[in-house]
């Protein structure tokens, strides 16, 4: 009896809706996007403009704190307040607004400001995912950089003025085990294969292979199945001509023979641990994934190498001889993973399963506070200013804009008839933060006048915010 | 005289843009004159086209009408869909089904007041030059290479040149945007003047094709699996007595049980719903931000061109979100030879026409990463006659001039130096090739 037909699963309104994006991130993905909590501070134009971005791939829930009511000019640069809204609330309005956007998504807001926030609700900030700040003046900046900063919440800081704006990432440590890199190195161990491969490498004679046969020979092992003392030979004749002449007598070379010179380096050279891995096994610091490192450490320890990923590269052979590779690779690298299982009750086996697949995707990122580079007085920035082709000095006019703001309480260049004198301003408040800094360094005047120019303007460019992207890598 | 009702560009919610239009910069282009006069251009007179409104369309249409822009027409042959709703903001549930182009319209309309969005529900074809010659700038957001080399090819083809020299008058800036899961580009054409969409076509990816014979014998991948099910199977079992559609989902289903049952056969993991889907309506990954990173690049050169408030980007842009953030600004150099552009006669060189058949010399304008065409009609003039050499779109012609197909050149009666007339989806003119015999020893014996 044949088995029955395979049924198409039925596909859920949910998985036709993020159809596109799930093909970026997956299943597992979406569930750690599902499953975030945003809080957005100021409702500006830049502001709805991120949480938007958030809203319509589904985070969870988000939540906007943002006490200003909403004046025209808000009107002419927000796309998420409505005309007839002028003087209302801006975190009410834009959460309406927003919600409409995406109806599994659950939205707040506090019509207060951060301050205000701050001081009467200790802990408010520190139970979201992640904290994203728009055009928040100082001062109230590093005392909530700091909070974050200690409750371990990553903070996204950005402002826009004009054609200019910047983004900060405030992160302790951010650790990504799922990658999704774009292009992967095969790894087969085929350096040091294990010893069913071994076996399955040494039953292949190229040379003894009838020419259909030998083309189905899948071109990563045609070299390694070469005893190791005869590849160097066998690989430059190769790569002269073919090595074997076909029933005609002409020497051509087939496609999988190709393709094999195509994988010698990524084949025959040994299988090294990633940097960015190295770096993780040799850290002995808190980790938000300290239970697998040190697994993982051990089985390093045991086996010189991470586990097998278990998967194919693409190539030109026969069914049959691919897969049976596969299969090896799979079953042998699933074999070590249950080693590593063994040292850690704690983990599942899934998750076992996802650290050994991805063990040479594993990430980790850390950051600096935010607070203390601002009080920090000691930035040596000399060297990037001199370097023309640096970008540094954006760097210090938009630190020269966030003092100017939180000393006047006002862009420069707001009015028009204060460009000239405001440009005076901050350029004296840029002196003063070179000086701190013990910079010598001398700005060009222009690009401190074009700050002014823009007078702090919101000009509706499309923002985007990182900080999701990162939260759908996570763990 | 009466004094004219104040402009609504002296109102306090355009206050933003007033600043960087009313105001002198260090960095604004050298012919930039402060004034309000500019804003009362953007708004009264400047006409925008977007094309496209989807991913990058909605947000154009967003950005441009906040950006002061009133004048602007919208044009996209598509209807919405539930996959649009993750990132296509203007769409709700309730109008999945609808034009794309006038839902999108109505939404701007509506949200800010004096915005005058006009639809188009149709194909860029559908309109001729007439049509496209009264915008000042066409700003794109398509997912279609077609489509793009199409409009390309119409602006270039309204360029005016006397003795050889390019009227700037008659030239419409073409801003170009396009994503791809995290990764952009967003590009400035001054067509006649900078690079055009034709002169760097080595840029598209060439089209993943599987050789039939890995689809027929040896399947490796499971998208070997699913092609052959859609190439073999489809047509000669034709479940549903018509041809494959992509968003037809029993259609679907029907590909993925095909494909399953054959990818178990040769025990290859992998066929999932999800990618049958993929590969039968070949679809591009998408997400928000990066739409929304691309189009608002697309939206301020927009702005930038149309005010001179500050100078254009020169004139590509590459952005990548997948690790950090990366972007690049490059020129891409206008190619001197350019299919569309460069007002070059094209030629063809032939090794040997008692060899070359017809169909070889279709192949050429098909899979050289220089043509990149997809179905073109050849006609030519023989004796002073017009002669259809071959024409796939129209069924009557395809059979009458199928046997050409296997003539060689000569045996077609074409000679060196003979001129041949391409038609092709690629573009709304006719292209005018040489052709150039290296073996020179044609004549008719």
């Amino acid at each position: 009896m044949s088995s029955p037909a395979p049924k198409s699963p039925e596909q859920s309104d949910k998985s036709k809706k993020y159809d596109r994006q799930l093909r970026l991130w997956g299943d597992h993905g979406q569930k750690l996007v599902e499953n975030s909590k945003v809080c957005l501070i100021n409702a500006t134009a830049l502001g709805t403009e991120i949480l938007k971005s958030l809203v319509l791939p589904g985070i969870g829930s988000f939540t906007i704190v943002d006490g200003e009511k909403i004046t025209e000019e808000d009107l002419g640069s927000n796309f998420f307040l409505e005309n007839d809204s002028l003087g209302m609330s801006r975190a009410q309005v834009a959460t309406q607004s927003l919600l409409e956007l995406n109806p599994d998504v659950r939205g707040d807001y506090i019509d207060e400001s951060p301050e205000h926030v701050m001081s009467h609700t200790q802990d408010f900030f520190s139970n979201f995912s992640v904290v994203v700040a728009t055009a928040l003046p100082e001062k109230v900046l590093i005392p909530l950089s700091r909070h974050l900063w200690d409750s371990n919440v990553p903070l996204v800081v950005c402002r826009s003025i004009g054609f200019l704006g910047y983004i900060r990432l405030q992160i302790k440590e951010h650790t990504v085990i799922e990658g999704h890199p774009d292009n992967e190195n095969p790894d087969l161990r085929l350096d040091k294969p294990w010893p069913a491969l071994k076996e399955h490498l040494d039953s292949i004679n190229v040379a003894t292979l009838d020419p259909k046969a030998r083309s189905h020979v899948p071109p990563i092992i045609i070299v390694p199945c070469q005893k190791p003392e005869r590849r160097k030979t066998f690989l430059r004749r190769m790569i002269r001509e073919s090595p074997i002449p076909d029933e005609s007598g002409v020497k051509v070379l087939e496609e999988n023979f190709e393709e094999a010179i195509h994988y010698v380096n990524t084949c025959v050279s040994p299988i090294r641990i990633p940097p960015n891995v190295q770096a993780i096994l040799d850290d002995d610091s808190c980790f938000a994934f300290l239970g697998h490192v040190l697994a993982l450490r051990e089985l390093v320890q045991a086996e010189e190498a991470l586990p097998v990923r278990g998967s194919l590269p693409d190539m030109a052979a026969d069914t049959e001889t691919s897969s049976g590779t596969g299969g090896a690779g799979v079953q042998e690298g699933f074999a070590n993973s249950e080693d590593l299982g063994m040292t850690e009750d704690a983990i599942s086996e899934n998750e076992v399963k996802l650290v050994c697949k991805h063990a040479s995707e594993l990430h980790v990122i850390r950051g600096k506070c935010i607070a203390d580079e601002y009080q920090h007085t000691n930035l040596d920035l000399s060297s990037y200013l001199e370097d023309p082709d640096s970008l540094m000095f954006y760097y210090v006019i938009l630190r020269g804009l966030e003092r100017f703001i939180s000393e006047f309480n006002t862009y420069p260049g707001q009015l028009d008839d204060h460009v000239e004198p405001d440009v005076l301003k901050l350029k004296s408040i840029i002196g003063k933060l070179m000086s701190e800094w013990s910079c010598s360094h001398q700005l060009r005047d222009e690009r401190v006048h074009e700050v002014c120019r823009y007078g702090g303007c919101g000009i509706a460019l499309g923002f985007s915010d990182f900080g999701w992207l990162c939260s759908s890598r996570g763990y | 005289m009466v004094d004219p009702a104040p402009a609504e560009s002296t109102q306090k919610r355009w206050g933003h843009l007033k600043k960087v239009l009313e105001r002198p910069g260090p960095f604004s282009h050298p012919e930039f004159e402060p004034s309000s006069e500019i804003l009362d251009f953007i708004m009264t007179s400047c006409k925008i086209l977007v094309i496209g409104a989807g991913g990058l369309g909605c947000e154009l249409l967003k950005d441009l009408a906040l950006m002061g822009f009133k004048q602007i027409h919208v044009i996209d042959m598509d209807t919405i869909d539930l996959s649009n709703l993750n990132r296509q903001f203007l769409f709700r549930h309730k109008d999945i089904g609808s034009s794309k182009a006038e839902i999108a319209a109505a939404f701007i309309n509506k949200r800010i007041s004096g915005c005058q969005v006009t639809p188009h529900y149709c194909k860029i074809q559908d309109y001729d030059e007439g049509f496209y010659r009264q915008f000042h700038i066409i700003v794109c957001g398509l997912d279609s290479i077609v489509a793009r080399r199409w409009i390309n090819s119409m602006l270039v083809s309204m360029l005016n040149y006397e003795d050889g020299v390019l009227d700037q008058q008659t030239v419409i800036p073409l801003v170009d945007g396009g994503t791809e899961g995290f990764k952009g580009n967003a590009r400035v054409i001054l067509p006649g003047m900078s690079a055009c969409i034709d002169c760097t076509l080595d840029l598209y990816p060439p089209q993943v094709n599987y050789p039939l014979c890995t689809i027929a014998n040896t399947p490796r991948l499971p998208e070997h699996c699913i092609e052959y099910v859609k190439i073999i199977q489809w047509p000669k079992e034709n479940p549903f007595n018509m041809s494959l559609d992509g968003d037809d989902s029993q259609h679907i289903s029907w590909i993925y049980e095909k494909s399953l049952e054959r990818s178990l056969q040769f025990n290859i993991p992998g066929v999932t719903y999800r990618l049958v889907q993929g590969v039968v309506k070949h679809i591009i990954p998408a997400v928000a931000s990066t739409n929304a990173v691309i189009a608002g690049v697309c939206a301020t050169e927009v702005f930038k061109i149309a005010t001179s408030c500050c100078i254009p980007m020169n004139n590509y842009m590459v952005f990548n979100d997948v690790d950090g953030i990366y972007t690049y600004t490059y020129e891409a150099e206008k190619k001197d030879t350019c299919l569309v552009c460069s007002q070059v006669p094209q030629v063809l060189e032939i090794n040997d026409p008692y060899k070359m058949k017809l169909k070889q010399l279709i192949q050429l304008l098909t899979e050289s990463a220089l043509y990149q065409m997809k179905s073109p009609g050849l006609t030519t003039v023989i004796d002073g006659k017009n002669k259809t050499l071959y024409m796939s779109m129209i069924k009557s012609i395809e059979e009458r001039t199928r046997d050409n197909l296997n003539k060689t050149l000569v045996e077609l009666g074409l000679k060196d130096g003979q001129e041949i007339l391409v038609a092709d989806v690629t573009s709304p003119c006719t292209l005018v090739f040489s052709l150039k015999f290296l073996i020179n020893d044609v004549d008719m014996k």
